[in-house]
């Protein structure tokens, strides 16, 4: 602080002082404005004229190499830039629509399956698209140095999983091989029925074995082959700028076999990972499409006439991990009392207020396909029974345990509501909340150090066996020290079964051990929630929420203007 | 000569400092728990295995530490692991144009603003004036800038439509982000300047010079101001760098693709090479402008030359 003055000026002798850099601040401050105010049309507007699409996509990718990506973002802008076997229907998560396979066919008991390749298919260079380029593609993901952080889900192929470890070296031993140019066959290492679902999964991607090779080894996995001009893709769209944390821009692929059809002219995809100013920018005419949505603004924007607000059904589980490795989670029976205890209703309803599914089962239930036994009902009665079975009579001699959490509001609100249920319901006093950082929370869930730990699992295609796989005993992603010998024998002849209805239920046989036993407490079911404007056409709600962009077109509407603002 | 060696022990002096951060921070980033490769979910051990022996991280620490700073000296900083395919040297060439026109920009508007402010409150001392200009120099400093930039951009972007909201290319939004920065530096500017001119005002010679006649404006622009102004240039060099290093709340509000959201995502992603990439150019930055904040404090005020 300035030592006060002893001979302060004199007052009125400087009223003519003005402050001409203000002013001028200001007035510049208007010309600028008045500039920018001058542009009649929104960005949306002209992009909608231009036909090219808007996308809000979250965070920056961490890379956009099919065979090194792991989140759904990065995930989404390879779908636009490459082509696998089998592609997303635009309507239906249940249907396949061909990619680079013009058809398939299994054998009899689904352990082996032949892609017949289009032979018109062709890369962003002019280069046919072959069954090699698959034979290659798998191969690079699947070789140990690569280190693919996704790998795992060409276990699937027979001796996958064992050259993936480097118990084996020659990948010809490994289940995929091209028969011709144009045919390729893949031998499974166990019988699955929904195989063209699983070749979906961006993991199943074909790579340019000679753009690969021009920037480096086969297993190198930051070259600079994905960087555009030098990216060689076989999708609708190439990769034609990327700028980090500012934008992602792909135009359409003159050489794509199918052309013709793609209807947008090409994609920015904007990485905003802050949801308020996505939700701003969407407001402003920047973005057609918003990857997320700020929960305290659904409310009012639900209530708007011709909302751009959408709900959907999303392929994925919230949960809570126990640890059955210590007390008190070692418990079954405590367990069971924490799980009836739990009002999902009121979570969903007055807490993540999405427009969720409250999850008596753990498994996503999805029409014309499998339904899980849902028997979580909330139920003080029976909560209470299994605490006083559990060996407590009263809430307050259980021993404390804590939840824990990534920090996050919304994460905090629901272990709140949950800890205020099991304290009204069963009298808990001792239940701590404990908020990690991002990375320390996965270290410590890993390791085991918890006793509760929030969860959410998105499946990676539709079907149950992408969510009971986890809970197999070994499963990487299992993390709760649960093992269950009936649970594992039933998930293993579940996949010998070809009728996908007797599947389905030997799956619920399944489900209902897990249940029953409880190393997980289900939550509620995901929902997608975003902005979508009303310019964009053919775009339809899809469990797994991947939308094969071809199919999007881009229409003047004359609701857009009210829908906007 | 005097000036030469005083200099060249402020160059050593920067030297031996940058080695501390740049070591500080190598072992520091190191010792957080969890790592780059961990992942939601699960990655099979052998593959993480892999990847620490594809990045070097398989080497004892002591190793990799001599190998980075070898690398550090031929001006690599090595690839980023957040960003997969772009080195650290190339994810800060990325944000640096946009922190510096931002930065630039935002002091501009800090100065402009905060020094007339600071000058005419002195002058008006102890009037309604200058209880309210500093009253909303409180408010300015106060004000924490992830309430002004949303509200910047709901007034003028959303509402008055004379901006855009966010985004970089083709986009205004970052003349509200240099405002938001520049009303926030310009504050701390205002009440610097008014208690600096208060403490030369009050000096003999400003007497001298009044009693010899010297009219108002000349005494405070003429003889006050040189004197006045110096602890805002000292104040100069470090707000320039932290500027130019970037705001994490002003890129993150209107979507800017600047150096400051870097920091905060090397660290949560244990991005290692982008947390040291980023700290090493963040502290180079802080010493070349107290280097530089220091040469010319010393033109400005010659009693520190001949103090030193």
């Amino acid at each position: 602080m300035p030592r006060s003055p002893r001979h302060p000026t004199r007052q009125g002798q400087l009223t003519t002082l003005t402050l001409p850099g203000l002013r001028g601040w200001i007035i510049a401050a208007l010309v600028v404005a008045g500039l920018t105010s001058c542009r009649r049309e929104s960005k949306v507007d002209v992009a909608t004229r231009e036909k090219i699409l808007l996308l809000g996509n979250g965070g920056e990718p961490k890379a956009l190499d099919p065979h090194i990506v792991s989140s759904v973002g990065d995930s989404n802008i390879l779908r636009a830039t490459f082509e696998g076997l089998v592609t997303y229907h635009p309507e239906n998560d249940m249907l396949h629509e061909p990619g680079v396979a013009e058809r398939w066919e299994a054998n009899a008991d689904f352990s082996e399956w032949r892609f017949f390749l289009r032979k018109n298919a062709k890369w962003s260079n002019g280069d046919p698209v072959t069954s090699h380029d698959f034979v290659y593609s798998f191969n690079r993901i699947l070789h140990p140095k690569m280190a693919g952080p996704y790998a795992s889900m060409l276990y699937f192929l027979k001796n996958g999983e064992a050259y993936n470890q480097g118990k084996i070296d020659d990948f010809s031993q490994v289940g995929v091989k091209a028969i011709n140019d144009f045919e390729l066959l893949c031998t499974l290492e166990s019988p699955a029925p929904y195989f063209p679902d699983v070749v979906k999964h961006t993991t199943w991607l074909p790579v340019h074995k000679g753009t690969i090779e021009k920037f480096g080894a086969m297993t190198d996995s930051y070259t600079e082959w994905q960087k555009p001009g030098n990216q060689v893709s076989n999708g609708a769209f190439v990769l034609t700028d990327w700028k980090i944390n500012e934008h992602i821009k792909v135009r359409r692929n003159p050489h794509y076999w199918d052309a013709e059809n793609v209807k947008p002219m090409g994609i920015d995809f904007y990485p905003i990972d802050n949801v308020f100013t996505e939700e701003k920018a969407f407001r402003n005419g920047l973005i057609h499409y918003t990857y997320t949505m700020p929960e305290n603004l659904i409310g009012d924007y639900r209530e708007r006439k011709n909302t751009p607000l959408h709900i959907e059904t999303y392929n994925g589980s919230y949960f809570f991990r126990c640890n059955v490795t210590r007390a008190p989670m070692d418990n079954v029976d405590f367990r069971r009392a924490l799980a009836y205890a739990i009002n999902r209703e009121v979570i969903v309803k007055y807490v993540t207020r999405g427009g969720q599914t409250p999850a008596y089962a753990f498994t996503p239930p999805s029409e014309d396909g499998y339904v899980p036994p849902q028997v979580l009902g909330f139920d003080p009665e029976k909560a209470r029974e299994h605490l006083r079975k559990a060996g407590y009579e009263s809430g307050a001699e259980v021993p404390e345990f804590t939840v824990i959490l990534n920090t996050s509001e919304a994460h905090q609100s629901i272990a709140v509501a949950i800890q205020d249920m099991w304290k009204k319901t069963l009298g808990l006093e001792n239940v701590r909340i404990e908020n990690q950082e991002w990375k320390v929370f996965q270290q410590t869930t890993q390791d085991l150090k918890y006793d509760v730990s929030r969860a959410g699992w998105i499946g990676d295609y539709v079907d149950p066996n992408t969510f009971l796989g986890i809970w197999v005993t070994g499963d990487s992603n299992n993390y709760t020290g649960w093992s269950s010998p009936d649970y594992d024998r039933l998930l293993k002849e579940s996949a010998l079964i070809s009728d996908p209805r007797a599947r389905y239920s030997k799956l619920a046989e399944a489900e209902s051990i897990l249940l029953d036993e409880l190393p997980v407490l289900p939550l509620y079911w995901y929902t997608r929630v975003y902005l979508l404007h009303p310019d964009v056409k053919n775009w339809h709600p899809l469990l797994l929420d991947n939308h094969p962009y071809k199919h999007i077109d881009l229409i003047p509407s004359a609701a857009a203007k009210g829908g906007t603002n | 000569m005097e000036t030469l060696r005083y200099l060249l022990s402020r160059f050593a002096q920067s030297l031996f400092a940058l080695f501390c951060i740049i070591s500080i921070t190598f072992f520091l980033a190191r010792l957080a728990p969890g790592g780059p490769f961990l992942n939601e979910k699960a990655i099979p051990e052998h593959l993480i295995e892999q990847m620490k022996r594809n990045y070097g991280f398989d080497k004892p620490l002591p190793e990799q530490y001599v190998l980075y700073l070898g690398r550090l000296l031929q001006g690599d900083l090595g690839p980023s692991l957040g960003n997969k395919g772009f080195t650290v040297n190339e994810v800060i060439a990325a944000g640096f144009p946009v922190s510096l026109a931002l930065g630039i920009c935002g002091l501009i508007i800090a100065l402009f603003i905060g020094i007339p402010v600071g000058v005419f409150a002195a002058a008006k001392r102890n009037t309604t004036i200058d209880y309210a200009l500093m009253t909303l120099a409180m408010l300015g400093i106060c004000l924490p800038t992830f309430v002004i930039a949303p509200l910047l951009g709901e007034i003028f972007a959303l509402k008055l439509g004379w901006f855009d909201v966010a985004l970089w290319e083709d986009s205004s939004a970052w003349v509200l982000g240099a405002v938001t920065l520049g009303l926030y530096y310009s504050a701390y500017i205002a009440r610097l300047t008014r208690g600096s001119m208060l403490d030369v005002l009050s000096q003999d010679y400003i007497r001298t010079a009044r009693a010899k006649g010297v009219a108002p404006l000349k005494v405070l622009f003429k003889h006050a101001f040189r004197g006045g102004i110096t602890p805002v240039v000292a104040f100069l060099g470090p707000a320039l760098a932290g500027l130019i290093g970037g705001s994490f709340v002003v890129e993150s509000v209107f979507g800017l693709p600047g150096l400051g959201q870097h920091f905060i995502k090397a660290a949560t992603n244990r991005d290692y090479w982008l947390i040291n990439g980023t700290v090493t150019v963040f502290a180079v930055l802080i010493l070349v402008m107290n280097f530089l904040v220091d040469i010319l404090q010393g033109w400005l005020d010659p009693r520190t030359r001949t103090m030193k």
